[in-house]
């Protein structure tokens, strides 16, 4: 469906364009209101059954901060450890460094074929695509990010990759591309198929690559929280295992697994405890890969963390609550942003991790109404109102000082500095709500406002506009209570 | 006591009824009210557009107007949400120290009407009258970043004559969001036809919120598809008196 996005060169198209497109389809609008509704009831029900949710979020946001006050040192702590263990770290500047890294293991190793745990990270740098050019095949084991693959998709959420699909849609998929027969779309006969077709998989490839939701500094320990068991299939049964990872995935210790093993389950999947969480530290002798590779990359994260308002969006622990809130999201899914990291968090995320000054990553900034849900269900208490406001800052001083002679005939900014200026002195205000008293008329009929020129035709698109009143507050105050 | 109506541009200019009723409950419970002439805009539309730079003088003749009272009342969650909880960031982003003690002293004096009236005052009760079917909407900001709680609903139980109904997933945005309803015109509109489409499972007569702006928002959608519902601000229902008194 879309393969150009964020992360890809060249333009992407604006959010605003794509969510057109997204907002007319009535079978996602229907599957994706369904699933967000469902899971937000969910989160809410596991979230209030926590004596001391707040105190935990507390704590996540507390310790996620300590990790990027000094994440030069956990990551250097972090290298020894594996290393100790067994285990060989590779340093990525970028994506393309981290792809050429990991196709460059396989290659060592002769594998033709991979099998691979669900991954944002390696979405993020495209690494299917890369080992693809390489002759190297990469089979998804996440049952929805098998459907995607299969479907030649994009995932359109963090967690639920195919949250856009109904069951009868994927068994449509799998008929036609499993060659599945007589097939039902019960989830288990789906599932059924699945798991057949991944078997083989599993057993034969030689090159097993996952992602990682955490990688402990102190004991070189990585952790992979999934719910379908594939994940431990590619990390134990193929004899090498290659990890790429998103530098900030790092903590301190050991027992900051408290925190984050109680935050992450229930503000993702809404689950008490997560159904298969993977610990691995380096290699052990006669137990699972007999080779690991720690890639760890940087990829704009760097220049995140420079940037004092919107460091925080690194504390991100990828648990998609925002996504399911938020009210954008739920309508228009997950391919308006063109991003593999949609929703509120992709909406600061994104922009940040390609940098400012390309049209669709800046317009992510805009998809939302600032409601606040996201605020208010973030296990680790990321601010993205905030984020959002500072990085509008950034996308509109970007466009005023580098936007040449146009960007100042560009008619929102003229509005704005007009306005600005309106604003500033109370006459000049005053007089310009008696000009829109005057100016309105050939818009007004019958007490109302039904169509507008330009720009704000999309007001009146469905909504009416109540036209300004003959009398002011300001006015009414000055008769009746005289001036203060 | 003595306090700062700070009206806002937007119910200045196009909600004056929302004024004069706030006036009037503040006046009803012995409450002295001043209105400063020389307020504008609190500079909000340009800081959350992203104009910051512009934001700035807007948020510095705000800060130099209402200083000194003892509180200030404004009959908008969202725009006291940006006073007290934006302008700490926007005095950061000016760099300007004295900016930043002066938003810190004047923002806890702010206050959205409704929490003036329960918090402040400990009054939940102003004796008035509304012989109305009625459903709240909780905007967002007076919600999540004021907090205002049940402040609203607690008024409204106490208003005579009033048939006050739930409004389900109330608490989900109406898709207003400034400019967010002209950049994002079509996603906005997908947001408010499902809160119209709640608005009406309630089969109320009237829509009442803190906040203008949304209403406006739910009101040009329910006026456009001329469904006879109509909007009013939680002002304009406590202001509401029988005839006799």
């Amino acid at each position: 469906m879309k393969k150009s996005d964020a992360f890809s060169p060249g333009p992407t198209p604006t959010f605003e364009e794509s969510a057109k497109e997204s907002l007319s389809d009535s079978q996602l609008r229907r599957n994706l209101g369904k699933a967000t509704q469902t899971i937000r009831r969910k989160r809410a029900e596991a979230v209030g059954e926590m004596p001391d949710w707040e105190g935990l979020r507390e704590a996540g946001r507390a310790l996620k901060e300590r990790v990027m006050r000094h994440l030069d040192e956990y990551l250097l702590q972090l290298e020894e450890s594996v290393t100790r263990a067994g285990g060989k770290v590779h340093w990525a500047r970028d994506a393309e460094e981290a792809n050429r890294i990991i196709a460059g293991i396989v290659k060592d190793h002769g594998a033709e074929e991979v099998v691979k745990v669900k991954s944002i990270a390696t979405d993020e740098t495209k690494l299917n695509e890369h080992l693809e050019r390489e002759g190297i095949r990469a089979f998804e084991t996440d049952l929805a990010e098998l459907i995607i693959q299969l479907a030649g998709e994009t995932s359109s959420h963090i967690l639920v990759p195919a949250i856009h699909k109904n069951r009868a849609e994927i068994r449509e998929l799998f008929m036609e591309r499993l060659g599945a027969q007589n097939l039902s779309d019960s989830p288990s006969d789906l599932t059924e198929t699945a798991r057949l077709y991944l078997r083989e998989k599993f057993l034969a490839a030689r090159v097993g690559i996952s992602g990682a939701n955490f990688a402990v500094a102190e004991t070189g320990t990585v952790c992979v929280v999934e719910s379908e068991g594939n994940g431990r299939m590619c990390t134990t049964l193929p004899p090498v295992l290659v990890t790429l990872m998103g530098i900030e995935k790092v903590i301190p210790a050991w027992r900051d697994f408290e925190v984050f093993m109680q935050l992450l389950p229930r503000s993702s999947t809404a689950e008490r405890m997560n159904p298969y969480t993977s610990f691995w530290t380096g290699v052990s002798e006669g137990d699972g890969p007999r080779e690991f590779h720690l890639v760890l990359m940087d990829n704009g994260r760097t220049d995140v963390l420079a940037d004092e308002i919107g460091r925080q969006t690194l504390n991100c622990i990828r648990c998609s609550a925002c996504l399911n809130v938020c009210p954008v999201y739920e309508r228009t899914g997950g391919h308006a942003y063109n991003s593999v990291y949609p929703g509120p968090i992709g909406a600061i995320l994104t922009p940040q991790l390609v940098g400012i000054g390309d049209p669709g990553p800046d317009s992510l900034p805009y998809a939302s109404s600032l409601c606040g849900a996201c605020y208010q269900v973030c296990p680790v208490k990321i601010n993205i109102p905030e984020v959002l406001v500072h990085l509008r800052g950034k996308v509109t001083r970007h466009k005023q000082d580098r936007g040449g002679p146009r960007q100042k005939l560009d008619p929102e900014n003229v509005a704005m500095q007009t306005v600005a200026r309106v604003f500033s002195d109370p006459q000049l205000y005053e007089k310009a709500q008696r000009l829109a008293r005057v100016g309105q008329w050939p818009f007004a009929r019958g007490g109302s406002i039904g169509r507008l020129p330009g720009r704000l035709a999309g007001w009146t698109a469905v909504r009416d506009l109540k036209p300004v009143p003959q009398q002011s507050f300001r006015e009414w105050w000055r008769q009746n209570r005289g001036s203060v | 006591m003595r306090v700062a109506l700070f009206i806002t541009c937007f119910n200045d200019t196009l909600f004056p009824e929302t004024g004069r009723a706030t006036v009037e409950v503040l006046e009803r419970l012995g409450v002295e009210v001043d209105f400063p002439l020389a307020q504008t805009c609190c500079g909000q539309m340009h800081f959350n557009t992203g104009y910051q730079r512009e934001a700035i003088p807007l948020v510095r003749r705000f800060v130099e107007i209402f200083d000194g009272y003892e509180a200030v009342v404004a009959p908008s969650g969202s725009c006291v949400s940006m006073v007290r909880e934006l302008y700490p960031m926007a005095a950061d982003f000016a760099g300007d120290g004295r900016l930043a003690e002066s938003v810190e002293e004047l923002s806890p004096k702010v206050f959205e009407l409704s929490e003036f009236l329960v918090k402040r005052l400990g009054v939940t009760d102003v004796g008035a009258y509304y012989p109305h079917r009625v459903t709240y909407h909780p905007t967002c900001h007076s919600m999540r970043m004021l907090r205002v709680g049940d402040a609203p609903l607690e008024l409204l139980g106490n208003v005579r004559g009033i048939d006050l109904v739930e409004l389900s997933e109330a608490e989900e945005c109406c898709g207003f969001g400034g400019t967010f309803a002209v950049k994002n015109a079509d996603t906005s509109a997908a947001m408010l036809s499902d809160k119209i489409r709640r608005v009406l499972d309630t089969e109320a007569e009237v829509c009442t919120a803190g906040d203008n702006s949304c209403l406006m928002h739910i009101g040009g959608g329910l006026g456009r598809l001329r469904t006879g519902v109509e909007t009013a601000h939680l002002a304009q229902i406590l202001a509401s008196e029988a005839e006799e008194g």
